[in-house]
C-alpha cells in the first residue's frame, strides 16, 4: 500500500515538473497549428505542447490547406509553419498579421536575423535554414583518394571514377521526381549559371542559355543516377543513402541528420557535408536558402495572438534547440552547428551567397510549369530547347490566366 | 402506378440528382466560359530574409493582389468564351505537329498526352476486363461445390482493396529494388528498372487495372450463369454441340445485356483514370485527364490555381466519356424498343 503511494506520488511530480519547467507560463487558450511534418517541426511543436491547450497538426499537405484554412474568420489555426515557398499566398492574401509588437513585449530572445521583414514589417520568425548541398561518401572518397567536388564538372568527374571502382550501385543520388523536386533541381542548377526566372516586365526569361546549359548539366548528372531517377524524391534518395546505394547526391540539409540515425541507417559517420558546387567559375553555389519559420493568423483576438505568440516562442527556444540539436541548422540562441552541419553553413556563408528561393507569385508558377514540363527533356521526348520553349508557353498561359502579363 | 405515387417515389432522387449532379455540372460548364483573376499592383517591396548570420534584404516591385476593406482579395470575373478550352487544347501547337507529321510531338503537348494514354488505357483494358471476368466466372461455375465458397473469396478479393492502396502495393513490390523486380533481375540476369521509362509503367498500370477490376465482372457474370436456361444447354448437348459452340450461341447471347452493362461502366470508370497516375508516380511519363484537370485545380506554392483551365478540362474530359458511350447507348436503346415493353 505505502510503496503503491509512493509510486504515485513520484509519477504525478515527475508529470508535473516535466510541465512546469519546460513552459514559463500556463496556457489557457486553445492554439492550434498548422505546420509540414518533418523532425524539426515536431520538436518546436513538442515545446510548443508543454505550455498546455495546443493542438499541433503536421501534415506535408500544409502547403495546400494553409491559404484556405487562414482566410476564414475566425482563423481555422493560429499558428502556421511557413518556409519562403509557400509563405507568398499567405502574405498576398494578407491572412498573417505584423509581429512587432509581439516580439518588443515577448521576443527579447530572438536574434534580429531570425525576424522576417517585408516592407519593414515583422510578417514570420526563422527557426531554421535550409538548403540543398552535397552530402557524400567521406569513407569512399577517402578509398579512392578523390577530393571532395566544389564544381560540377568535379562532381561528374568523381562520379566517373566511383563508376569505375563499382563500389556503390550508382555514383549519384538526385532529387528529380518529377513536378517540385524536378523543377527545385533545376532552380538551382539555373541560379548556379546565373539565369533569371522572369524579366522585368514578369515575362518568362528560362529558355535562356542558363537554362539549356542547366538541363544540359542535370542530364549529364543523370546518366549516373538510377534510371529510375524521374520518380525519385528527398525521402527516396536519403533511403539510398542509408542503404549505402549511392556516393553522393545535392540533397536537403534537414535531412543529413538522418544518415547518423542507426535504427535507419547503414552509414552512420561515413557521410559527410559539403558546400553545394557551383556550377560555373565565379558563380554562387548551385542551390537556394530557404528558411522555415513561424507566422500567426490576421483572423483571430489580440488575446489569442498573444497566447499564441508566447507558446510559439517556447517552441522556438534555446531549451528546444539544445534537445533537438541536429535535427536542423537552427538561428535559435543556443544551437551548436554539429558535424553534419557544415556543408549547410559554408554553403550559406558561400561569397557570392547563394539567392534565397523568391517568394512571389511568378515563381509559383514558374515552379509548376518547369515541374511539368522538364520530363519531356530527360525522357528524350524533346530538346532542352524545346521543353524550355513549353515551359515558357504553360507559364505565360497561366501568368495571362492570373493577371500577372498582360 | 399513379402519378403521385410515382413522383413521391422518383421525387427525392431527381431532386438529389439535380443538387449533387446537374447543379455542380452547369456551375463547372458555366466556370469554363470565366475567367476570375485577383486585381493586381504593382508595389515595390523589400523583403529581408535570414542567411546563417546575416540577413539579405532585397527591394524588388511585386505584384501583389489588391485588398478591400474587409481584408479580402479584390477579382474580377470576366467572359473569356473558349479561350480556356484554347489553352487546355493548344490548337495551334497541336496543329503544327500533325502539318509536319510529328506526332510524337503532338504528344508532348499535356491534354493530347493525357487523351492518347486515357483512350488506350480505357479500349485495352476493356477487352481483358471482359474476357477474364468471363473466364473466371466459368472457371468458378464449373469448380467444385465444396471448394467454391472459398474460390469466389480469393477472386473478389482485388476488388475489396483501396485503390491507391492496391496501387501502391504493387508499385512498391516493383520500384527500385522491390521484391518482384529484384526477384525478375536474378531470374533473367540483368539489370530491370520498371520505372524508368514510360512504357514499363503503363505496362503496370494496366495490369493493375485488369486486377483490379476483373473480379466485379467475374461476380456479375457468376450470377447471369446461374439463370442460364438449363433446358437450352442440355438440348444443346444432345444436338451435338461443342464446349465452344454451347459458349458461342447459348451462354454469350444469354450475358450479352451483362456484357454491355460491364462495358458501360467500365467504360465510364477508365476513362476517369487517376488512382494509376498517383500510385504509380507516372506523371514524368503517362497522364490521364483526370490527372490533369486535378493538376490544374492544385494550388502551387504561391496559392495560384487554374480554375477555368481545369473546369475546360472537367468538361472536355465529360465530352469524351459521353462519345465513347455512344454505341454502346444505342445498343441498349435498340434492345430496349425491341424488347417491346
Amino acid at each position: 500500500m505505502k510503496i503503491r503511494h509512493i509510486a504515485i506520488a513520484g509519477a504525478m511530480s515527475l508529470i508535473g515538473s516535466a510541465g512546469w519547467a519546460a513552459c514559463s507560463f500556463e496556457n489557457t487558450t486553445t492554439i492550434k497549428s498548422l505546420t509540414a511534418g518533418f523532425e524539426a517541426w515536431k520538436s518546436v511543436t513538442d515545446a510548443m505542447a508543454e505550455c498546455g491547450n495546443v493542438e499541433a497538426e503536421l501534415d506535408q499537405e500544409f502547403r495546400t490547406k494553409q491559404p484556405a484554412a487562414f482566410a476564414t474568420n475566425p482563423s481555422l489555426y493560429q499558428i502556421g509553419g511557413v518556409s519562403n515557398g509557400t509563405v507568398t499566398p499567405l502574405l498576398n492574401e494578407g491572412t498573417i498579421r505584423p509581429l512587432d509588437d509581439l516580439v518588443a513585449r515577448y521576443g527579447a530572445n530572438l536574434k534580429p536575423n531570425q525576424l522576417i521583414k517585408i516592407d519593414g514589417q515583422t510578417m514570420a520568425v526563422a527557426m531554421m535554414v535550409n538548403t540543398q548541398h552535397l552530402m557524400y561518401r567521406s569513407d569512399i572518397f577517402a578509398d579512392l583518394g578523390l577530393e571532395v567536388p566544389s564544381t560540377y564538372d568535379e562532381v561528374l568527374a568523381a562520379a566517373e571514377k566511383i563508376k569505375e571502382a563499382g563500389v556503390v550501385d550508382y555514383p549519384l543520388g538526385g532529387t528529380m521526381k518529377s513536378g517540385w523536386n524536378l523543377a527545385q533541381d533545376f532552380n538551382n542548377m539555373f541560379l548556379g549559371y546565373g539565369g533569371g526566372f522572369v524579366n522585368e516586365d514578369k515575362t518568362p526569361a528560362v529558355n535562356s542559355e542558363a537554362g539549356v546549359k542547366a538541363l544540359n548539366m542535370m542530364k549529364a548528372l543523370s546518366a549516373y543516377m538510377d534510371p529510375e531517377y524521374l520518380v525519385s524524391d528527398s525521402t527516396y534518395v536519403q533511403q539510398q543513402f542509408q542503404q549505402g546505394k549511392i556516393a553522393m547526391a545535392n540533397l536537403w540539409a534537414s535531412r543529413a541528420g538522418a544518415m547518423d540515425d542507426a535504427a535507419e541507417s547503414q552509414v552512420v559517420g561515413k557521410v559527410e557535408t559539403a558546400a553545394a558546387p557551383l556550377a560555373m567559375a565565379g558563380g554562387t553555389p548551385a542551390t537556394t536558402l530557404w528558411w522555415d519559420g513561424i507566422v500567426l493568423a490576421k483572423n483571430m483576438s489580440d488575446e489569442e495572438a498573444d497566447a499564441a505568440f508566447r507558446v510559439a516562442m517556447e517552441g522556438l527556444d534555446t531549451e528546444m534547440v539544445t534537445g533537438a540539436n541536429d535535427q536542423a541548422i537552427w538561428l535559435i540562441e543556443g544551437y551548436q552547428p554539429g558535424r553534419l552541419a557544415t556543408g549547410a553553413i559554408a554553403t550559406a556563408t558561400a561569397s557570392p551567397a547563394p539567392l534565397p528561393y523568391p517568394s512571389t507569385t511568378e515563381m509559383g508558377l514558374m515552379h509548376t510549369a518547369l515541374g511539368n514540363n522538364l520530363p519531356d527533356f530527360f525522357t528524350g521526348a524533346k530538346s532542352a530547347e524545346e521543353a524550355l520553349a513549353a515551359v515558357e508557353a504553360e507559364y505565360l498561359t497561366a501568368a495571362k490566366e492570373a493577371g500577372i502579363v498582360e | 402506378m399513379k402519378f403521385k405515387t410515382f413522383a413521391a417515389f422518383v421525387g427525392p432522387s431527381i431532386f438529389l440528382m439535380l443538387v449533387f449532379i446537374a447543379a455542380p455540372l452547369i456551375s463547372v460548364f458555366m466556370q469554363s466560359f470565366y475567367l476570375t483573376q485577383p486585381v493586381l499592383q504593382a508595389v515595390e517591396v523589400e523583403t529581408c530574409t535570414p542567411g546563417f548570420l546575416t540577413q539579405t534584404c532585397t527591394t524588388e516591385i511585386k505584384n501583389q493582389p489588391i485588398l478591400d476593406e474587409a481584408g479580402k482579395v479584390v477579382t474580377r470575373t470576366e467572359f473569356v468564351g473558349l479561350q480556356s478550352y484554347r489553352n487546355v487544347l493548344e490548337p495551334e501547337a497541336a496543329w503544327a505537329a500533325i502539318s509536319s507529321g510529328r506526332i510524337g510531338q503532338l504528344l508532348t503537348i499535356d491534354f493530347w498526352k493525357a487523351l492518347r494514354f486515357t483512350l488506350t488505357f480505357t479500349l485495352i483494358t476493356l477487352p481483358l476486363v471482359i474476357g477474364l471476368g468471363l473466364a473466371l466466372a466459368l472457371a468458378v461455375n464449373n469448380a467444385a461445390k465444396a471448394i467454391r465458397g472459398q474460390v469466389i473469396f480469393i477472386t473478389l478479393l482485388p476488388f475489396i482493396i483501396t485503390p491507391v492502396i492496391g496501387a501502391l502495393s504493387i508499385r512498391w513490390l516493383f520500384i527500385g529494388d522491390g521484391i518482384l523486380t529484384a526477384g525478375l533481375e536474378w531470374w533473367l540476369a540483368r539489370d530491370i528498372s520498371m520505372f524508368a521509362q514510360g512504357w514499363t509503367i503503363e505496362l503496370l498500370m494496366l495490369f493493375y487495372r485488369v486486377w483490379h477490376v476483373a473480379p466485379f465482372a467475374f461476380v456479375v457474370f457468376y450470377a447471369g450463369l446461374q439463370t442460364v436456361n438449363q433446358d437450352t444447354l442440355e438440348s444443346a448437348i444432345i444436338d451435338g454441340a461443342s464446349r465452344w459452340e454451347r459458349l458461342r450461341y447459348v451462354i454469350i447471347p444469354h450475358l450479352m445485356p451483362l456484357i454491355i452493362f460491364i462495358s458501360l461502366i467500365h467504360l465510364m470508370d477508365s476513362y476517369r483514370v487517376f488512382e494509376e497516375i498517383v500510385g504509380f508516380s507516372a506523371q514524368a511519363h503517362r497522364i490521364s485527364l483526370q490527372w490533369l484537370t486535378y493538376d490544374l485545380l492544385t494550388p502551387d506554392d504561391s496559392g495560384n490555381r487554374s480554375i477555368s483551365r481545369a473546369s475546360a478540362s472537367a468538361m472536355l474530359t465529360m465530352i469524351g466519356i459521353v462519345i465513347l458511350l455512344i454505341p454502346l447507348l444505342r445498343r441498349t436503346w435498340a434492345d430496349h424498343k425491341g424488347a417491346g415493353h
